[in-house]
């Protein structure tokens, strides 16, 4: 009954292998990320005898939860084959709107979900000139980060106090996690929430599945008659509101709003998405993935400030990795077209 | 089969459809039906209205007139969703596919089992298996879909179009990859999808495929209908006359065979060529000379070409022109020798859509001239101009979008782009693939007129037919290996077919 060419082999080690490769293929840079988490953390402990304690780890989360809550967004978007240029400079505009909506008196209840709602404004407003205008993501996401730069500076040109207690406390209270010093803030929770979040979305349902089929192929994935237009407008809503949530978040981190904040956020978010083993084409890669990027970007940046050595080189490596990475990448896709 | 009266009720009945683009009109009043159970195949040129009627069909396109009956029904299909919840799945040319996600999706994309509002992959992965074991598909359906051939891919793509409730099935080329026993297989598939009653409508340039399968025939020429005939009531001859439009003695190509003369000086002296899967390859090729390259998918036709041609570098063996080694390192250099190559993927390796006819014909000159020796518009125009009319490219505007030119007129826009640069040696690779009869015909003609005026040409082709009527010699390729050199006088397909069956006998 089976024709010729259509056995697959199973049962045998080396079946099993393919099995995985055929099946898990994509999992291998996320993989890799992890591999290179593990090296770092094994690494710096040697080196320092004590960068793995939990207050050091703790506070990795701790850290760089704002740039976690953006990575997931991020993800969504470059799943689509897309990029969001905008998320630093909306992170600083919401950071700056609600920061001036508490310092006018607005309970923190219907600041942050206005904070929440400019974030997915910025975010469709992006999508709608990506589909019906046909703009590239690029340039579109280009604008929309002016938009809100210049818009976070119209709102106040100097920093701004925050003093809400509610927004104060997400930052500034340690849950003990584990036994040890093991804590958490509510900000990490968030964080970590939006991770599992963002992660279910994208595996189990019709939503995250049409995402990866869009950066799979746009044009297939609309003849197979799948709410192409719908998804990606939803992707970089996403990502907005996840750039909003970044604004609470970093603007509980720093006590305070500035214009200025954010800048080059974007592209940390790039580079810690793109460690994580998610394709710039789009289609392969995982929530998850951006995590460990995030770790790594974290890990260096706090390698580098326990060497005492200048912050710009944690610039430089996260440069050097994220050339790594791509190159990697690049390998993995050009040797899965040639078969 | 039992033959399906004509009073039975069709599944699909389409009549009167009229589509216009701008002031040309694509398809005009056309009538078209489709009976259960049967395999029904729409003939006809390039530019003949055949994807306009299934973009009709499939909801891809909005008809300007006409009515689509479906079931007894009328039916308007506003997007390709639509025809697809109706029951009319198309699987396209090339393969429409999500080569990123696993096997189980790419079927059941958009109708997955879920739970609770989440996707159960055990029930999907369950309920593809069963999708593909009704096939006699063995794969697995958690594997991603990059990881299988071709031919795989497009049995899934199948799979993927009978997993719902269909009633009209339309494969759109889906022979053009596919060797000899992945058709076989495919025809497996369509034979059973036949006896559960699913319409099928089969579209291919190959005559041999439409006589083994299908059992109806619409043709259209011109955006007109032709008419509707039995398969087995319709001569080969006839067929392809009403195709065409013309009588069918004009068909017929003058043979190619003037043999070479022994001991003349080859041209073109290939020896023990080599790189990855090809090993010791000898060719020799004369002045004025058509070489056919005749082998199976895979043994290595291609390669030979790319390393001709300085596409890729070989890692043993000599490329000789009259009598002087050479190393074509790369395509410019292979140029500079007059050895030119036109690729078989003609889409992404030859043609630039976006760019128009003029700039396509004379993209090479102008890179061989080098940007300080810009060529005047003027000079563009009237060297374009002159290559349309001597190619017989239509539509004959310099200034159209390469991209909507029909195939056939594209190869020929690839040719001409490569005269331009007035080459000693061409080589083709398909020039003739997926481009209808007519133009196959114009472009195996044209083949034998340039020879005629002294070019030696490299034909490249997978079908056999092809290559012996416009080749004066065949190299035979099996295995990456030269197996023989022979006067296609000697040979007919069946013996050609014969001798690239042979197995290995390690000589």
């Amino acid at each position: 009954m089976t024709g010729i060419p259509v056995t697959v082999e199973r049962a045998s080690a080396s079946g099993a292998l393919r099995r995985f490769f055929s099946r898990r293929a994509s999992w291998i840079p996320v993989l890799a990320a992890l591999a290179i988490l593990i090296v770092m953390f094994i690494g710096a402990q040697a080196y320092f005898g004590n960068f793995l304690t939990p207050r050091v780890i703790s506070s990795l989360l701790l850290d760089n939860a704002y740039l976690l809550i953006l990575a997931v967004g991020m993800t969504f978007v470059i799943l689509t084959g897309g990029i969001d240029l905008s998320v630093g400079a909306v992170m600083a505009f919401t950071g700056m709107l609600g920061a001036s909506l508490l310092r006018d008196g607005l309970p923190v209840g219907v600041v942050v979900p206005v904070m929440l709602l400019i974030g997915a404004a910025m975010g469709l407003a992006v999508g709608i000139m990506v589909q019906y205008f046909d703009v590239q993501p690029f340039i579109a996401s280009l604008a929309a980060m002016f938009a809100a730069r210049g818009l976070a500076f119209m709102v106040s040109l100097s920093s701004i106090r925050v003093e809400d207690p509610a927004i104060l406390w997400l930052q500034s209270t340690r849950i003990q996690a584990a036994p040890g010093s093991w804590f958490i803030t509510p900000t990490g929770i968030l964080a970590i929430l939006v991770v599992i979040v963002g992660a279910l979305l994208l595996a189990y349902t019709r939503f995250g599945r049409t995402i990866y089929a869009i950066g799979g192929n746009e044009q297939s994935a609309r003849l197979m008659g799948l709410p192409v237009v719908r998804t990606k407008l939803l992707a970089y809503v996403v990502s907005g509101v996840c750039a909003g949530l970044a604004g609470v978040v970093f603007t509980a981190y720093t006590g305070a709003s500035y214009p200025l904040n954010g800048i080059g956020t974007e592209l940390d978010t790039i580079a810690a998405v793109v460690i994580g083993g998610t394709l710039l084409t789009g289609g392969s890669g995982y929530v998850l993935g951006s995590m460990i990027g995030v770790l790594v970007y974290g890990s260096i940046k706090t390698v580098i400030s326990f060497l005492g050595a200048e912050q710009s080189w944690t610039r430089i490596t996260i440069g050097a990795l994220l050339l790594l990475f791509v190159v990697v990448q690049r390998i993995i896709v050009a040797r899965s077209s040639r078969r | 089969m039992v033959p399906v009266s004509d009073d039975a009720r069709p599944v699909v009945e389409v009549t009167g459809a009229t589509v216009r683009f701008l002031a040309e009109t694509a398809l005009d009043g056309v009538d078209f039906r489709m009976f259960p159970g049967e395999v029904h195949s729409l003939m006809g040129e390039n530019g003949a209205g055949k994807s306009t009627l299934i973009k009709g069909l499939t909801g891809a396109l909005r008809l300007d007139a006409g009515d689509i009956v479906l079931d007894g029904e009328p039916v308007h299909f506003g997007s390709p969703a639509d025809a697809q919840r109706a029951g009319i799945r198309t699987v396209y040319q090339e393969i429409d596919l999500l080569p990123n996600l696993s096997v189980a999706e790419n079927i059941l994309l958009g109708r997955e089992p879920r739970r609770w509002g989440a996707i159960d992959w055990k029930a999907m992965r369950r309920e593809a298996a069963a999708v593909l074991g009704e096939l006699g598909l063995d794969v697995d359906p958690a594997s991603t879909l990059s990881s299988h051939s071709l031919a795989i891919q497009q049995l899934i793509a199948i799979a993927r179009a009978i997993s719902a409730d269909v009633k009209v099935l339309v494969l759109d080329e889906p022979t053009s990859s596919l060797d000899l026993d992945e058709v076989a297989e495919l025809f497996r598939v369509i034979r059973e999808l036949k006896e559960r009653g699913v319409a099928i409508l089969f579209v291919s340039h190959f005559l041999d495929q439409v006589y083994e399968i299908c059992d109806r025939v619409t043709v259209l020429r011109g955006g007109k209908l032709v008419g509707e005939y039995l398969t087995r009531e319709l001569l080969r001859i006839d067929l392809v006359q009403k195709m065409l439009g013309r009588s069918a003695d004009e068909l017929v190509v003058r043979p190619r065979s003037e043999p070479v003369e022994s001991g003349e000086e080859a041209m073109l002296d290939v020896r023990g060529l080599g790189r990855g899967r090809l090993e010791g390859v000898d060719l020799v090729l004369a002045e004025g000379e058509v070489l056919g390259l005749a082998g199976l998918l895979g043994s290595g036709r291609t390669e030979v070409a790319r390393l001709l041609t300085g596409i890729d570098r070989p890692d043993d063996g000599t490329i000789a022109l009259d009598g002087v080694v050479i190393s074509p390192r790369n395509p410019r250099r292979a140029i500079g020798y007059g050895l030119t190559y036109s690729s078989e993927n003609r889409r992404t390796e030859g043609i630039i859509g976006e760019l128009t006819v003029r700039e396509n014909i004379t993209l090479a000159l102008q890179a061989q001239r080098g940007i300080f020796r810009r060529m005047r518009h003027s000079r563009q125009k009237e060297l374009a101009a002159s290559w349309i009319e001597a190619l017989g490219i239509r539509p004959s505007s310099t200034e159209q979008l390469a991209g909507t030119l029909s195939g056939g007129n594209q190869q020929k826009v690839l040719l001409a782009r490569l005269l331009a640069l007035a080459p000693r040696i061409l080589v083709l690779d398909e020039p003739t693939r997926g481009i209808d009869i007519g133009a196959k015909v114009e472009v195996q003609r044209l083949v034998g007129e340039l020879a005629d005026n002294g070019m030696s040409v490299v034909f490249i082709s997978a079908e056999l037919e092809e290559v012996l009527r416009v080749s004066s010699r065949i190299t035979l390729l099996r295995d990456g290996r030269a197996v023989a050199t022979l006067q296609s006088d000697a040979l007919t397909v069946d013996s050609l077919l014969a001798m690239i069956a042979q197995p290995d006998d390690g000589e």
